[in-house]
């Protein structure tokens, strides 16, 4: 073991972070890649069907067919379209989704950068991905993605202040901004779990969440019924791939985020064996697979809102209730001796 | 301190270029037959008859204005939520003042009805 220790320390720095990166990035692609395989399985058995099972056991392999068949399928660039801008979309909807992954704390010690600023850096990402949307509808130079563009675009900025007030009671709470530091306190137990104190702001976020990624049941953007695809519409082969996999890896995302601010991260349930015994890491995993689940069973449940639905319940409901929550957080903190609760 | 960001910066380079990466191998590895009507912009069946970048609704425009002012005060309240308990009643009086200006103004819109979509 020594000798790997010292090899490893005698690596490059940047060495170091590349395979640090790609012990990141690595699993993240594969899970993504899975989780599409899980959405159709869960929905198929919710709908009691069956769902792929025809490639390897159990449908094991889909997702590997799906990736090799979107990369030997042709790429179509419509002759209308902005050629740069369509080709750069993609990327620029994947990179964030990707990138935020970079301060997301895994556990008590594994995390790539420790910056104090994490979770800003984790929002400005975030608020990157509408980017990739309103850049594909406008390259596509086709109606639908243009109509799927602007929708889905006016629907992440809606949504996105809701989940930005809901952040500032989280900030309150733990008053740092850094991941790790918003984990750490929030140990000691479930009770001390923020989604207690913070109730309204989680099940804001958490939908705020489902609306940000524009998935079931505010899916208005992709509304296949009605616009087709929305702003993917125009994209084939590889360029479809790319929306697809940023689409999977915001949802990891999202789930990440909530487990981190709202679930304790890598806390266990109760600070006692048998609970302390299992590492962190395999809690903050499992609490992401939960939330991760509900994005698809919110899927199989609900049936989709009507687009005026959704504007009203971001701008009429949710920033209503984060504001008077972060107020309610700040007098009962500045006024009152029971600012403990929110702690 | 600022090395802490290098493996942020290398991240993001890597995330950037394994979007390219993709995007150039799925280019190379899949066939290129186009014609005519496979490129033509999707719509239902008939030619495209006009430009697909027309007028839209001007309240997808006041939308993205108010996601700005709103925005903007996100990023005002975040760093008053961190230090909170250092400054105390003042300045939580002072944020409470500055929310009021703004849901003033909030409730402005909604009673002009810039919040209606139908």
């Amino acid at each position: 073991m020594d000798w790997m220790i010292q090899t490893w320390q005698q690596l490059p720095v940047i060495l170091q972070l590349a395979v640090k990166i790609g012990l990141i990035l690595g699993p993240l692609i594969l899970s993504v890649a899975y989780y599409t395989y899980l959405e159709r399985k869960v929905i198929a058995y919710m709908h009691v069907r069956v769902g792929p099972n025809r490639v390897g056991p159990k449908g094991l392999l889909q997702p590997i067919a799906d990736v090799v068949k979107l990369m030997f399928k042709e790429m179509i660039q419509p002759t209308k379209s902005d050629h740069y801008l369509f080709f750069i979309a993609p990327v620029l909807a994947l990179a964030p989704a990707l990138a935020a992954w970079a301060v997301i704390p895994f556990s008590d010690s594994l995390v790539l950068a420790d910056i104090d600023a994490s979770l800003l850096y984790v929002l400005a990402l975030t608020s990157m991905g509408v980017y990739g949307v309103i850049v594909a509808g406008w390259a596509s130079n086709s109606k639908y993605a243009f109509l799927g563009a602007m929708r889905a675009a006016a629907q992440i900025v809606a949504y996105e202040i809701a989940m930005g007030f809901a952040l500032v009671g989280v900030l309150m709470a733990a008053g740092s901004l850094n991941l790790s530091a918003i984990v750490q306190a929030q140990s000691g137990g479930i009770h001390q779990w923020y989604f207690i104190p913070l109730l309204p702001l989680f099940v804001v976020y958490l939908i705020s969440g489902v609306a940000e990624t524009n998935r079931a049941p505010f899916d208005v953007a992709e509304g296949e019924s009605e616009i087709v695809a929305g702003f993917h519409v125009d994209y084939s082969g590889m360029g479809f791939a790319l929306f697809f996999l940023a689409e999977y890896a915001n949802m990891l995302l999202i789930s990440a985020l909530t487990v981190l601010m709202f679930l304790g991260g890598w806390n266990p349930p109760l600070e006692i064996p048998p609970f302390v015994w299992v590492p962190g890491l395999f809690w903050f995993l499992g609490k992401l697979c939960i939330v991760a689940f509900l994005f698809l069973w919110f899927r199989a449940t609900f049936p989709r809102y009507r687009y005026d639905q959704i504007m009203r319940l971001g701008w009429k409901v949710f920033i209503p209730i984060t504001l008077i929550w972060i107020g309610v957080i700040g007098f009962v903190r500045v006024f009152t001796p029971y600012g403990e609760i929110f702690r | 301190m600022l090395a802490n960001y290098l493996p942020i910066l290398l991240f993001l380079i890597v995330s950037i270029g394994l979007g390219f990466t993709l995007l150039v191998a799925g280019k190379l590895l899949s066939p290129s037959k186009p014609s005519a009507q496979k490129n033509s912009p999707y719509e239902c069946g008939f030619e495209a008859f006009e430009d697909a970048r027309m007028k839209f609704d001007v309240r997808y425009y006041l939308v993205a204005i108010l996601f700005i002012l709103f925005d903007l005060e996100i990023a005002f309240l975040f760093p008053w939520a961190i230090v909170l308990d250092d400054i105390g009643v003042f300045g939580f009086l002072a944020m409470v003042v500055f929310l009021l200006v703004l849901v003033v103004g909030f409730i402005y819109e909604w009673m002009r009805g810039a919040l209606e979509w139908e």
